[in-house]
């Protein structure tokens, strides 16, 4: 068993927007393609060009179907990698102290020097959030870009999680939440970010935006009362033609 | 508990040894990258912030780049077939020898009958170069892909407006407030979109998604409109309907900047009825509401009347604002009355025009910015409404695609939302008018160059590619009587075409980066069966076949002859203002690609080779007085090529100096000027030619500084298209020029001059009873126009295909999860996996396009998945309408512009029991490239 920081400094974290995310995986390539080569071992594709390829991924996008009660079935993009949570099961179950909350920011991580490959700490993960790595077998999990966010070789600009940086339509947003004023914090107090499974009590740390309710304009029966439908000026072609000249004379 | 020790980390790790700034070719989207290089190997892409196309982000597909450049399917030489045709027996061959074989080839057809010659060049990013290639040679038959994509989408657009969506125009993200996206696409422009949907969703706009399928895109549009596919133009139509009954139209807008005043005749017994009621000097008239004269439409201080009627040698003339009213106005396209053919409820679309009339008209932008129009007159501000429109494949890839685009133009303008503030705007070169791109040429001289640039917009039927006789002059058929008006060709007739004589047979096929045997195709068994079909005389019909590629995809196999190509890492490219530019609305651009790193095979960039070859061949330009090479390279092309004087393939950093931008003298160090500066040019456009660019004299002053045109060309919308209506009199019986018998109802019934809806063709020729269900394709984001989906990374995202059903069909023929269907069309049957899929049009099947691989191609494991479970629908959709009892070979495409109508496939599905693997199930071919990678450990060499 590990223990957790009683506090962290700073709670790091994603502001992820299932109303804005597309689920174009833009965000799951390039965070493979920056973490194979930095922090750890590579992220390894076993039969890469086989018959069953199976690569790790620190982040995936997971793909729903929601059939309101009332209203047309919907799709949500659901993209998930680590929460970092504030109690984080992952952590307190390691046999060999390799799972770590950093104490100045909340970056759950894995020292991989440390890690006999277990996978208690997967199996503790109730979000499904861990990958053991088939090659190395070591434990692989997000990092939260922990080699690129204090990066002194980065331009201050990128020094954000590759996740965040590469999404074209501005879903992901980075963050300090222990920041009232920051821009996670804002944003998650603005759209009612919510935890994810609350009930399982590991207080995650990443929030995510709800999708905005669908409006249907118009559906039968029911009249959207910015927009009324339109009324007609005129039944026949002649009458429109006298409304035109009407109108032209005002121009 | 074990003590707690949290190690310290280096938290400044070294990121690169440099990074090289260059352009993504992983689709058609050509965004900026930052290539991290260390150890002299690719290490990580990302965006290039700088970049005027994507701005920093990056898709999938561009981060996945570096399993792309080290994949094991890249070709490795120059190689020759040994097999059968599709074999894909080969031996590899010497440059010198592939270039030999290739020359004694081409030689004597160019000197014989330079029309033997077939050159089309699926996605190629360098068509002004190769072009300029085939019009050198002397075939009439070049094309690139269009007429199997998008051509109606970019035709409609031309036609219409000077311009379409993607690389032709955008909406203004940064203003509206209700966007409305139509069918599939999530293809083209797919970073620029994303960014802009988040633009949208970050202050609120409204999206709304009508696609008969809820992904991508449509997943987070406030409003999903799940319309049923070939009837989008009816929908639109309707809205049009609607807000013209309530007067919801922008008149002004329509007086000023649109044909819609203009007089027509109107005598059904005229010679020249349906056309333009002109002046001595050809300028079409107008009538003048104060003084009640016709008058020329660009008279200074005219005062259009929309609602003219004129009488001139007892000939009635109305104006075209009249038509559209009439046209409109009726109830056939009343909500009421197409609701059930489009599968949306009358009040859906009562709310949905609603909605756009109160953002139009009720929320317009005002932005404080003066500007004069080409008549001379000052505006002292621009006024905006926020609403705009995007649409691609969706809509465009159906029989009746090119009215369906035409109707979405016409209620974009009669929003008023086309470039103003908060609507669509335009990127340079655009708004370009139909009359300032040039005509199709086809003159076919032996030994000789063609006599002009091969693709165009005619205006007539004076300008088809026709002979004598009447008969196509192109291979394709493009610009003839068949499909007149099309742009781009007609790449997906070409094969078929070829094999049955129609209307010749040629001799070499040179083809690159298309995949025609495979998912580039329609009907791909057929098509398979027709590359390798003989004569008599034991000799393939289609008698030789060379072919460039840079890896090992399904068409190497069909070779004769095969150039490798590089990757997109290895080569120069430029993305030329001369070709399909990468402008965006605020400022002309354009970029080039480098070797950022060198090929490790024995293979050459295909435009260095196009270059060699054309200097092997002797083709005029390619060489010099003496007869050797004049470009070492494609690279020496870029920099020293003009197209017209101090106008070249790159605008920017032109000039002894460098310092000029759109026209100049060449500049030897303009390549490393474009590294230096990341990999582009861009040139802002000044803020008051920002909006109404076609009328807009600031705009147009700047067009002709920046080299776009030569002298200002200010148009007005065309609405009404008169050179339709000229087809329309042939086929009734006017003028010198006659099509065919058998074509002049087809052309009377969809050669509109105003938009109209008609069924789609597969629609009209088969049993709705027997065949009830629509089926499409998407290719996924990850994927879409990429030449990747073999791709390391991006297969264990997209690797397998199901075909999806709606809860409807899955519940009545009691589907379960891992059934597999029949699904049958009137060519054919596949058997596949289905999935179930609820947030689908109830009689909507779809799949994932070009997911499915022919075993043994793409580098891949006999085993993998995309050859055993993958499939294509393609097998199931036939390039020929079926057989009219005339003798005739009918194309399934869109009577306008020869696009190929893939979306109007219908089909039953039945339930079938599992089966081991897809049918039908194409024989194995031999993999040309060798390779023992199997586990992927990418980013071991970068470990210290």
């Amino acid at each position: 068993m590990t223990e957790l920081p009683s506090t962290t400094h700073k709670k790091l974290g994603l502001v992820i927007d299932l109303d804005t995310c597309v689920g174009c995986h833009a965000c799951v390539i390039n965070c493979k393609e920056w973490n194979t080569s930095h922090y750890g071992a590579p992220l390894s594709d076993i039969e890469a060009y086989g018959e069953n390829p199976v690569g790790t991924f620190l982040n995936r996008i997971h793909t729903y179907e929601v059939t309101p009660v009332q209203g047309l079935t919907q799709t949500v993009h659901f993209p998930k990698s680590c929460l970092h949570c504030e109690d984080a099961p992952c952590v307190t179950v390691c046999p060999t102290g390799a799972s770590y909350k950093r104490s100045e920011d909340g970056i759950v991580l894995v020292n991989e020097d440390d890690c006999i490959g277990c996978g208690l700490c997967a199996w503790a993960c109730p979000y499904g959030a861990r990958e053991m790595d088939a090659a190395e077998g070591v434990m692989k999990k997000c990092t939260l870009c922990v080699d690129r966010i204090y990066n002194e070789n980065i331009p201050e600009e990128d020094r954000e999680p590759a996740c965040v940086r590469t999404c074209p339509a501005n879903a992901r947003h980075f963050g300090d939440f222990s920041d009232p004023d920051s821009n996670v914090s804002k944003l998650s107090k603005e759209r009612g970010g919510i935890d994810l499974m609350p009930e399982q009590l590991t207080k995650p740390v990443n929030k995510y935006l709800p999708p905005r309710a669908k409006a249907e304009i118009s559906t039968d029966g029911e009249i959207d009362v910015l927009s009324p439908f339109l009324e007609p000026i005129a039944s026949e072609t002649t009458g429109f033609l006298s409304w035109l000249d009407k109108a032209l004379d005002k121009i | 508990m074990s003590k707690f020790a949290q190690p310290k980390l280096d938290l400044s790790p070294k990121v690169n040894d440099e990074i090289r700034k260059t352009t993504c070719y992983m689709c058609a989207c050509r965004c900026g990258i930052n290539v991290h290089m260390q150890s002299g190997k690719v290490k990580y892409i990302e965006g290039n912030k700088d970049h005027p196309v994507n701005q920093g982000v990056l898709c999938a597909k561009g981060s996945a780049g570096i399993m792309q450049i080290y994949s094991p399917a890249r070709l490795r030489a120059p190689m020759k077939r040994i097999g059968p045709r599709g074999s894909g027996a080969f031996e590899e061959i010497s440059w010198e020898e592939a270039l030999g074989i290739a020359t004694d080839w081409l030689k004597p057809v160019r000197n014989d009958d330079p029309k033997k010659l077939a050159f089309f060049t699926g996605r190629d990013q360098s068509q002004s170069f190769t072009s300029w290639w085939a019009q050198a040679y002397g075939t009439p038959n070049y094309a690139a892909h269009g007429g199997f994509c998008s051509v109606n989408m970019a035709a409609a657009g031309i036609y219409t407006m000077g311009g379409a969506f993607w690389e032709f125009g955008q909406p203004d993200w940064e203003r509206t407030k209700l966007f409305m996206i139509f069918g599939v696409a999530e293809d083209h422009d797919s970073n620029p979109i994303k960014i802009g949907l988040g633009k949208l969703k970050k202050r609120g706009a409204k999206v709304i998604g009508v696609n008969p399928i809820r992904t991508g895109y449509n997943a987070i549009a406030d409003d999903w409109v799940g319309i049923t596919p070939g009837t989008d133009g009816l929908f639109i139509l309707s809205l049009v309907h609607t807000l013209m009954a309530a007067g919801k139209i922008d008149l002004e807008y329509l007086i000023r900047y649109t044909n819609a005043p203009y007089l027509i005749d109107s005598d059904p017994k005229s010679k020249t009825f349906g056309l333009f009621l002109r002046d001595n000097a050809g300028e079409p008239l107008i009538l003048d509401r104060i003084t009640k004269k016709a008058i020329a439409w660009n008279t200074k201080g005219a005062k259009p009347d929309l609602a003219g009627s004129y009488r001139r040698g007892g000939i009635s003339h109305l104006s075209v604002f009249q038509m559209i009213a009439e046209r409109y106005l009726s109830e056939d396209y009343s909500p009421e009355a197409v609701s059930k053919k489009v599968g949306i409820s009358a009040d859906r679309i009562k709310g949905i025009a609603a909605d756009l009339a109160r953002v139009a008209f009720e929320e317009e932008i005002v932005i404080e910015q003066e500007w004069t129009d080409f008549r001379g007159e000052k505006h002292d501000k621009m006024v905006g409404r926020p609403v705009s429109f995007h649409a691609m494949r969706g809509v465009s890839a159906h029989s009746n695609g090119f009215q369906t685009c035409r109707s979405l133009h016409l209620l974009q303008i009669i929003l008023g939302s086309v470039e103003v503030p908060g609507g669509f705007r335009f990127k340079p070169p655009y708004p370009k008018h139909s009359t300032s791109h040039p005509k199709p040429h086809c003159k076919v001289t032996a030994g000789m160059p063609l006599d002009g640039p091969h693709l165009g917009y005619i205006q007539g039927p004076e300008d088809l590619c026709i002979n004598k006789d009447g008969k196509p002059i192109r291979i394709d058929k493009a610009y003839s009587w068949e499909n007149p008006m099309s742009a781009h060709g007609l790449m997906h007739m070409v094969i078929s075409n070829a094999y049955s004589g129609d209307p010749y047979p040629i001799d070499v096929m040179f083809m690159y980066m298309a995949n025609m045997s495979w998912n580039s195709s329609m009907n791909t068994s057929g098509v398979m069966e027709m590359l390798t079909a003989k004569d008599g005389n034991n000799e393939y019909k289609i008698p030789k076949l060379i072919y460039s590629d840079a890896y090992s995809s399904e068409m190497v196999a069909y070779a004769d002859l095969i150039l490798p190509d590089t990757t997109y890492m290895e080569r120069h490219d430029c993305i030329s203002l001369l070709d399909r530019p990468i402008c965006e609305a605020e400022a002309a651009a354009d970029s080039i690609r480098w070797p950022v790193i060198e090929p490790d095979r024995d293979v050459r960039g295909f435009q260095s080779v196009l270059l060699d070859l054309g200097a092997r061949l002797k083709l005029p330009g390619f060489i010099t007085e003496n007869g050797d090479p004049k470009f070492e390279d494609y690279a020496d092309y870029i920099i020293n090529h003009e197209r017209r004087p101090g106008v070249g393939p790159l605008a920017g950093f032109r000039g002894k100096n460098g310092d000029k931008e759109g026209r100049g003298e060449t500049n030897p160090k303009q390549i490393e000027a474009y590294i230096e500066n990341g990999g582009f040019w861009k040139k802002h456009i000044p803020e008051a030619a920002q909006f109404f660019k076609p009328w807009n004299v600031e705009y147009q002053e700047w067009a002709v500084e920046t080299g776009l045109f030569d002298k200002q060309s200010p148009y007005l919308f065309d609405i009404y298209i008169e050179p339709m209506q000229k087809f329309i009199l042939s086929a009734k019986g006017i003028g010198e020029m006659q099509p065919p018998d058998h074509l002049r109802k087809q052309i009377i019934d969809t050669m509109d001059p105003l938009p109209i809806w008609y069924q789609p063709f597969e629609e009209q020729v088969t049993d709705g009873e027997e065949f009830p269900v629509h089926a499409l394709t998407q290719r996924p984001m990850a994927m879409y126009h990429s030449w990747g989906s073999q791709n390391a990374w991006l297969r264990q995202i997209h690797g397998y295909n199901p075909m999806y059903l709606p809860k409807k069909i899955w519940k009545e023929k009691n589907f379960q999860e891992g059934d597999w269907a029949l699904v049958t069309s009137r060519s054919g049957s596949i058997k596949v996996p289905v999935s179930r899929m609820d947030a689908l049009n109830e009689n909507t099947i779809w799949t994932w396009n070009a997911i499915g691989k022919r075993r043994g191609a793409w580098g891949l494991s006999e085993y993998a998945t995309e050859s055993n479970k993958g499939f294509l629908l393609n097998h199931i959709i036939h390039e020929l309408l079926p057989p009219k009892k005339d003798g005739m070979r009918w194309s399934n495409s869109d009577p306008i512009t020869g696009q190929a109508a893939w979306f109007d496939l219908k089909v039953k599905v039945e339930k079938i029991s599992k089966e081991e693997h897809v049918t039908p199930f194409a024989h194995p071919q031999k993999s040309p490239v060798k390779s023992d990678v199997n586990d992927v450990k990418y980013g071991e060499d970068f470990i210290d």
